[in-house]
């Protein structure tokens, strides 16, 4: 359809494009009110209340960290009683991981994967926003049993038997798992809508070695959400039948194993640490790529390294289980395959390596952060080899020296990324630049705050203090290097709140940004900040992997409804136009939904009953969900691209 | 020796953790070269990038230089994994056909230290703490009568788990005399912080001497304090879990008593034994050891004081 006389087409003059433009905002407006706020199913409302609930919870996950952080400052210490302390370092696990570091990526992803490909929506709109539901709900249900001093209390690997019906009594360990279970749903059905949405919703043009880095990272990490989650699951709901109805799964004495739990819970906890790395790492590639100017180097070495490492990610799972006396052929076979996998992170850095090499590197706060992470989290990749030796292992496991490990892959090689690139979507998520100067600040203040926090650790693990110990004696000699600890926690704390400061202050006085502040090369800084309810218009069509920075004029899609809310479903490999599809509109019946699904789940942990009554009220919202609303079967798809209601254009 | 050295992993007391020792260090220096050489490459190219003027970079060298880096990281990881099987079969060597066999039993929050011996009369059974004679190879049998825990003697080697209905085995050899220390390294419950247990490595002569006089029945009462303390341990509530070979209590719920004053702790390490803090401890032990499995006892003024008596005089 291009080569005709193009400039000519009515549709693209500016009277016809404001037009179209007003007619979009009209079809694609959310409800208001407050059942419109709970009916809301845009999917970057929904993905900017996915990320300022996860930074909600990365706030209180570090209060706690800081509760322990004072505890543990001197030895002998009485700021916490142990009981309160065991909650304690359970809680700040169990937030980081499952309310904090996940949540967090796939909120972004929620947001800018539909922009970055160029899609009016998200694949599964009121599907997201159930997840979003449920991942809120399981974490106020958390902190409230928390709060009634039923929070869980075995860390947030819940090994059994302490976990267990025998030496868990009470309601704490069932709270753990059932989190466990609200946290799946919510990451398993974002993962299904990010994969559906990447593959079949892509801007004619954006074939499959377009795609930009970021699409990739979350593409390869839902598949890891698909294929990890249901370990953790299985273990889980086994966990709190073991539990609540009597079984003996992980009991000895039944003919049950407590080690199958340590293999099904790594199994999926593993991979876990990769489903928050990998966005990161592709966060790297865009920020490195963006300013230093240039395309990312070895684009096609870091998709495959992304992937390969998700792969070998699930081959690893046992170098966490050294201690429990495995025959040393197979766990030299887990010490090769957790070698292995510094190879694909590796060749990562050498491609950014380069990339800055032949670029024109920006020192921007984004970069900042990138920079950062280059150091902090290279001393936690190497950490993570010595670990992999099973005679290290044997001595450092579960010490100060994994704490410090852990922390320094995932704040060096999550967080950095994450602030760094939240400073450089501010702009396209509020319509304003965050302050360049306080930013600086921040970073700073976290760099030497998190060193000064973690390093110490080492040693530390080292001189053979154990983890998840409440308290040390003083006769030990830890106390120095300890209190140097809490100094830099309080340090990390500072700069959290210099971060937030900006944040704040920006919201309300920060420069107003323009649609590409950053001149940056992909599809999402096409459009306005922030971006339209219907996302783009014209539809935008990619003729190479930067599309933003090519010399070319790109034609644009024309011919989606206008009266209706209809996206584009292209083909997977070659984002060739397949059809045109109609989107569901807003609805409460997700939030309906999640609420039934919650109190099932609650009330499941006091009686099995529950679960046979609480399914009445999860049927009566899923049958509403589902009610065809037009009077007629709904109908997917309602356009033949090929007969030629969608015509590309060239502008 | 340092106060700090005596649970340490960089101290070693024996060829598995002197093993171990060497491989940190190795992996050390390799790690610490890797990450200076990154980082010093990274800040080359961030530099040459703001400063370079002429033509635009050689995308093919670049390609190589990549894959020169990934073939060099793979050449070193490659290394270290011999060196660290290396190792692991240097620590499995030691292997001996006549060790001594020493039967840990971990519960919450203290350790079982049995060592074995072909006629039952001659077991020694003691609590929170191990004697190990220089030199000679040691097979631990590592069981748990409750939830996992880790045996952990950083000086003499990595941590094993002992894991419930599982037997697990290590093997030691201490080569250094001196007094150890190990804690438990697997989170086990409320006291896990509290869960240590002394090593004690001596020659030979003073391990064969210590375990004639671990053989022996308990000192018999000597004032008439002492015995009155007796007699309230032997038929009090102490003798619900607690055990004191000769004419004393015989449960095993709690730990043997026999030798209890020659120990130099109380409580897994909580408390220095000392005839106060015995009292204090017997007077109120959950005020000292939150959650531990042993219950207040009810003792007062002259009774403590007389089953105090009693205790410390146990050598």
């Amino acid at each position: 359809m291009r080569g005709q006389d193009l400039a000519a087409d009515p549709r693209l003059e500016p009277a016809a494009l404001a037009r179209e433009a007003r007619l979009l905002a009209e079809t694609w407006a959310q409800p208001r009110g407050i059942v419109g706020w709970f009916s809301n199913t845009d999917h970057k409302t929904i993905g900017l209340r996915f990320l300022v609930t996860s930074f909600v919870f990365f706030a209180l996950g570090g209060v706690l960290a800081a509760l322990m952080r004072i505890q543990l400052a001197r030895p002998d210490a009485h700021f916490l009683w142990p009981d309160l302390y065991d909650q304690i370092f359970t809680m700040h696990g169990t937030t980081m991981m499952f309310l904090f570091a996940v949540p967090v990526m796939l909120a972004l992803g929620i947001y800018f994967v539909p922009l970055m490909i160029g899609a009016r929506d998200i694949a599964f709109p009121r599907l997201v926003a159930f997840g979003y539901y449920m991942f809120v709900f399981g974490g106020i249900f958390l902190y409230v049993m928390f709060l009634l001093n039923t929070g869980p209390d075995n860390g947030w690997f819940s090994y059994v038997p302490l976990a267990g019906p025998a030496f868990s009594a009470g309601k704490r360990g069932d709270v753990w798992a059932q989190l466990i279970t609200f946290t799946e749903v919510s990451a398993l059905v974002v993962a299904v809508a990010l994969i559906v949405t990447i593959f079949k919703m892509r801007a004619p043009g954006m074939s499959l070695n377009r795609v930009p880095i970021f699409v990739w990272g979350m593409l390869v990490v839902s598949f890891m959400i698909l294929f990890a989650m249901p370990a953790v699951m299985l273990a889980s709901s086994w966990l709190i039948m073991d539990r609540l109805v009597g079984t003996h799964v992980f009991n000895k004495a039944q003919g049950g194993d407590p080690l199958l739990w340590q293999h099904l819970f790594w199994f999926f906890a593993h991979p876990e640490v990769y489903i928050i790395f990998l966005p990161a790492q592709a966060m790297m590639s865009t920020l490195i790529s963006t300013f230093s100017r240039r395309p990312v180097f070895g684009y096609l070495a870091l998709v495959l390294s992304l992937s390969a490492t998700a792969f070998i990610g699930f081959g690893v799972w046992v170098h966490h289980m050294f201690a429990t006396g495995l025959p040393q052929l197979g766990a030299s076979f887990f010490t090769a395959a957790s070698l292995m996998i510094v190879v694909p992170t590796g060749v990562q850095f050498f491609c950014w390596i380069a990339t800055l090499w032949s670029g024109r590197p920006q020192f921007t706060v984004p970069m900042l952060y990138a920079l950062g992470f280059f150091a902090v989290f290279l001393i936690g990749g190497l950490t993570g080899v010595m670990l992999a030796a099973v005679p290290l292992n044997q001595q450092v496991h579960d010490t100060f020296f994994v704490v410090a490990h852990l922390h320094y892959v995932l704040i060096g090689g999550a967080v950095f990324p994450l602030l760094g690139m939240v400073f450089y979507w501010f702009p396209k998520l509020t319509g304003r630049l965050l302050d360049n100067g306080i930013g600086t600040v921040a970073f700073w203040t976290l760099f030497v705050g998190f060193n000064l926090t973690f390093f110490p650790q080492h040693i530390l693990g080292l001189e053979g203090m154990p983890r998840r110990v409440y308290t040390y004696p003083a006769a030990m000699g830890w106390g120095g290097l300890n209190l140097m600890s809490s100094i830099g926690a309080m340090t990390i704390g500072v700069s959290m709140l210099i971060y937030l400061y900006n944040v704040a202050v920006s919201l309300r006085r920060g420069e107003v940004a323009a649609a590409n502040p950053w001149e940056a090369s992909t599809l999402e800084w096409a459009t306005a900040s922030p971006p339209p309810p219907f996302n783009f218009s014209p539809m935008p069509t990619v003729g190479d992997r930067d599309p933003l920075w090519s010399p070319d004029p790109q034609p644009v899609v024309v011919g989606l409804a206008t009266d209706k809310r209809e996206v584009l479903v292209t083909q997977l490999m070659d984002a060739v136009p397949e059809l045109a599809r109609k989107q569901p509109h807003p609805t409460i019946w997700p939030f309906l939904a999640a609420v039934a699904v919650s109190v099932m789940f609650v009330w499941s942990i006091f009686s099995p009953w529950g679960v046979i009554y609480g399914s009445i009220p999860i049927a009566i919202t899923f049958i509403g969900w589902f009610w065809p609303t037009d009077g007629k079967r709904p109908q997917a798809f309602e356009h033949d691209v090929a007969s030629g209601h969608v015509q590309e254009r060239a502008v | 020796m340092n106060p700090v050295d005596i649970q340490s992993a960089l101290h070693p007391a024996g060829p598995q953790a002197a093993h171990i020792a060497w491989l940190w260090w190795l992996m050390l220096s390799v790690c610490a070269a890797v990450f200076v050489i990154v980082l010093a490459a990274m800040g080359v190219a961030v530099y040459r990038g703001r400063h370079h003027t002429g033509p635009p970079a050689d995308e093919a060298a670049m390609r190589r230089a990549v894959s020169l880096a990934t073939g060099a990281t793979v050449v070193i990881l490659i290394a270290l994994l011999f060196a660290s099987v290396w190792t692991g079969r240097a620590i499995a060597a030691l292997g001996s056909p006549t060790p001594l066999d020493v039967e840990v039993t971990a519960a919450q929050w203290w350790w079982q230290v049995e060592y074995a011996a072909p006629q039952p009369s001659n077991r020694v059974t003691t609590a929170n703490e191990i004697h190990l004679p220089i030199g000679r190879v040691v097979r631990v049998l590592l069981k748990s009568t409750d939830v996992i825990h880790s045996f952990w003697i950083p000086n003499l080697h990595g941590k094993v788990d002992l894991i419930p209905g599982r037997g697990n085995v290590i093997w030691l050899r201490a080569d250094t005399a001196g007094t150890y220390r190990g804690q438990c390294a697997e989170f086990c419950g409320i006291q896990h912080a509290h869960m240590a247990l002394t090593v004690i490595v001596e020659p030979e002569p003073q391990f064969e001497a210590w375990l004639v006089k671990e053989r022996r029945a308990a000192e018999a009462p000597q004032t008439p304090e002492q015995q009155r303390g007796r007699d309230l341990v032997a038929h009090g509530s102490c003798a619900l879990c607690h055990s004191v070979q000769g004419d004393g209590p015989s449960a095993h719920l709690g730990p043997d008593l026999t030798h209890f004053a020659s120990r130099p702790t109380i409580a897994a390490g909580e408390l220095e034994n000392t005839p106060e803090n015995l009292a204090a401890w017997l007077a109120d032990p959950q005020r000292i050891k939150v959650g531990s499995r042993m219950p207040a006892t009810g003792l007062r003024g002259d009774d403590l004081q007389a089953v105090v008596a009693y205790l410390e005089q146990l050598k």
